[in-house]
């Protein structure tokens, strides 16, 4: 993840390799007297700004995530002290462990359709917007409502009503005559009724792809009418790769946000992850382990496979990114 | 936001249509009219288009809505959209509570995590960002790297080993787990979207009252403060809005039903099987989404080009 700048992913600039940020300006030629001084001043003064940070960072983060790897090779349930095991943990959740294999499961089809969905209806709806610009703003904000209270337990009750026998999903579909029933309590439907959940906030990114596309240069467009590019032609020419730094940054934050998921699960199955564990996602299983059943060594294994998994997922966008990210301006 | 002027140009273009001054006569060229009135039908679809969108993605809330004024019987009956015999004893309901405890009581514990939720977030990640974006010294780069790296880390990994932490030091069962955290700058979306703003404005006010003999201390406070008051407000109105909706830290840590904040609180309407008590689990779901939906209303403005501009998603 470092080998590629960070801000570039965020610019949309390439900075030369192995830079996080670009040179300072201010950056001294040569030791002057005096100049040491001030340099351990403004590093002194650096540690002060980022004092309440780097507490939070090492005492919130970096420690206990060394913990919690050190936790996954013990068993340990809070009264007793953790005793080392090895790998048990590990080898138990990937060879003795249906229920882990199931949760990995549904968790990876989530994530897998899930986000590619709510990023297609993100931009699709972000291009019709950006047609025209007057009324767009009342169809930009109403879209964006549902995005900032889909976490909240409020909706994922909600859900549970709409989906639910004789709920109104129900009802509307069986006047067309698709006989399904309800959708929280049957196996085969409960987690499509999660993936509609998901796409249904794909406000805050279509608000981000609109941004974007708006950057795009409208001399593109006229260049490509003039080369006779017909609209489809124009979209795959011109939008996809000058938007494509927003996609893979959208891709990239929805793929993890994805993996995520917890409160929806936990109300809509009562804390349960059924019907017949199809939303037990991995973060609810994870909490099972370990807040329920106090086995807090097996659920840190779990957590790390989860961060593994999230890992090799960047990774691979961040490989990737060369052969379909592209980046306008300085490429060094 | 041109809620007002809405379906005005579609309006005047039809109007210029059939005006008869703008038809082109018969034998002269129609090419400008015809062009017109593709443009004319296009938008014409794309409102349609967009406004049976907006019916579909805002259904759910209108529907609860509607749900808390249905009397119990309803449900299960009347799916719709409108009650039948509309009804107000589901507000009075939820207004006693829930586990002997009344629902102000609810109200008030979340507006106490999300009040200190936004003070401390806005604090601490001022500060960090300012040290991120404007003062050089060294492992700066690692650090900022380390901080953007947060930004993909699963929170979960982090969960047991905090738990621990905070048990230890006797905090479960009060508001500590929940409001600390956040005066440490715990969630990098905040500093990254604050060192993005502070880069973007120019140096030379700073370095002025470098010359003049101002500190870090100084430049932050009189300076940059009053520059970035855009991005804080929008910081502080997400993370008022993350705390609001924050479910998985208050189940963790609140254990007595008195410190419960709403979330939880609706747990238990939704906990509560046996009896299926519909009308208030909705009508409470509708009273805790009120805050935020009266903050969306209120600052849409910068909510969403806070997204827009800084990659911040809801």
């Amino acid at each position: 993840m470092t080998t590629t700048s960070t801000r570039a992913l965020v610019t949309g600039r390439r900075l030369p390799k192995g830079r996080l940020m670009p040179r300072r300006t201010s950056e001294a030629p040569a030791q002057r007297p005096g100049q040491r001084r001030r340099q351990w001043r403004e590093t002194l003064a650096g540690y002060g700004f980022l004092s309440p940070w780097l507490i939070g960072f090492f005492g919130l983060t970096i420690i206990p995530m060394i913990y919690s790897l050190y936790l996954s090779f013990t068993r340990y349930n809070i009264f007793q002290p953790p005793r080392w095991i090895g790998f048990d943990n590990y080898i138990r959740l990937f060879t003795n462990d249906p229920q882990f294999i199931q949760s990995a499961q549904i968790t990876l089809i989530y994530v897998l359709v899930g986000t590619p969905v709510m990023l297609a209806a993100a931009l699709a709806t972000a291009l019709l917007l950006n047609y025209r610009d007057k009324g767009a703003g009342f169809f930009r904000s109403a879209f964006y409502a549902p995005s900032l209270i889909a976490a909240s337990v409020s909706v994922a009750i909600v859900w549970r009503a709409l989906f639910s026998t004789d709920g109104p999903v129900d009802n509307t579909l069986s006047f067309f005559g698709l006989e399904l029933g309800g959708w929280v309590g049957n196996p085969d439907l409960v987690l499509p009724a999660m993936i509609i959940l998901a796409v249904w906030q794909f406000g805050a990114t279509m608000v981000i792809f609109l941004a974007g596309l708006k950057q795009i240069p409208k001399e593109l467009y006229e260049a490509a009418e003039m080369d006779g590019a017909n609209a489809m032609q124009r979209f795959r020419a011109v939008t996809i790769p000058m938007l494509s730094p927003v996609i893979f940054f959208n891709l990239l934050l929805g793929l993890i946000g994805a993996f995520q998921v917890f409160s929806s699960a936990y109300i809509i199955s009562n804390g349960s992850g059924g019907p017949a564990g199809m939303t037990n996602f991995i973060t609810l299983y994870l909490y099972k382990r370990g807040f329920s059943d106090g086995q807090m060594g097996y659920a840190a294994a779990i957590a790390w496979v989860l961060l593994v998994v999230v890992a090799i997922i960047a990774f691979i966008l961040f490989r990737t990114q060369r052969s379909w990210v592209h980046y306008s301006g300085d490429n060094r | 936001m041109s809620t007002s002027s809405f379906g005005e140009p579609a309006v005047q273009e039809l109007e210029h249509q059939l005006d008869p001054n703008t038809t082109g006569a018969r034998g002269r060229d129609t090419t400008p009219r015809r062009r017109v009135k593709r443009k004319t039908w296009q938008t014409v679809i794309w409102f349609v288009v967009l406004i049976a969108l907006t019916a579909l993605v805002l259904y759910p809330l209108v529907w609860l809505f509607f749900a808390t004024f249905k009397p119990n019987a309803e449900f299960g009956q009347n799916t719709g959209l409108i009650p039948e015999n509309p009804t107000g004893e589901n507000y009075l309901k939820v207004l006693e509570g829930i586990a002997g405890v009344p629902m102000w009581k609810f109200y008030w514990n979340s507006l106490v995590l999300a009040t200190a939720a936004v003070v401390g977030t806005v604090i601490s990640s001022a500060l960090a960002a300012y040290a991120f974006a404007r003062i050089q010294f060294k492992g700066l780069a690692i650090l900022f790297a380390a901080m953007i790296g947060t930004l993909l880390l699963p929170f979960h990994v982090v969960i047991i080993p905090q738990y621990l932490l905070f048990n230890n030091l006797g905090m479960v069962d009060t508001f500590w787990p929940l409001i600390l955290p956040k005066f440490l700058a715990t969630e990098a979306f905040f500093v990254f979207l604050l060192v993005q703003f502070m880069r973007q404005m120019p140096r030379d006010m700073d370095e002025a009252a470098r010359i003049d003999g101002a500190g870090h201390v100084r430049i932050f406070w009189a300076i940059i403060v009053p520059l970035i008051k855009p991005a804080l407000i929008t910081c502080a109105i997400f993370s008022f809005i993350w705390a609001w909706n924050d479910f998985l830290g208050p189940l963790l840590y609140l254990t007595s039903p008195e410190n419960y904040p709403l979330p939880i609180a609706l747990r238990l309407y939704n906990d509560q099987t046996s009896s299926s008590d519909y009308g208030a689990t909705v009508t409470a779901s509708f009273v805790a989404l009120i805050p935020i939906l009266v903050f969306f209303v209120v600052f849409q403005r910068f909510l969403v080009d806070g997204v827009a501009t800084q990659g911040l998603k809801g």
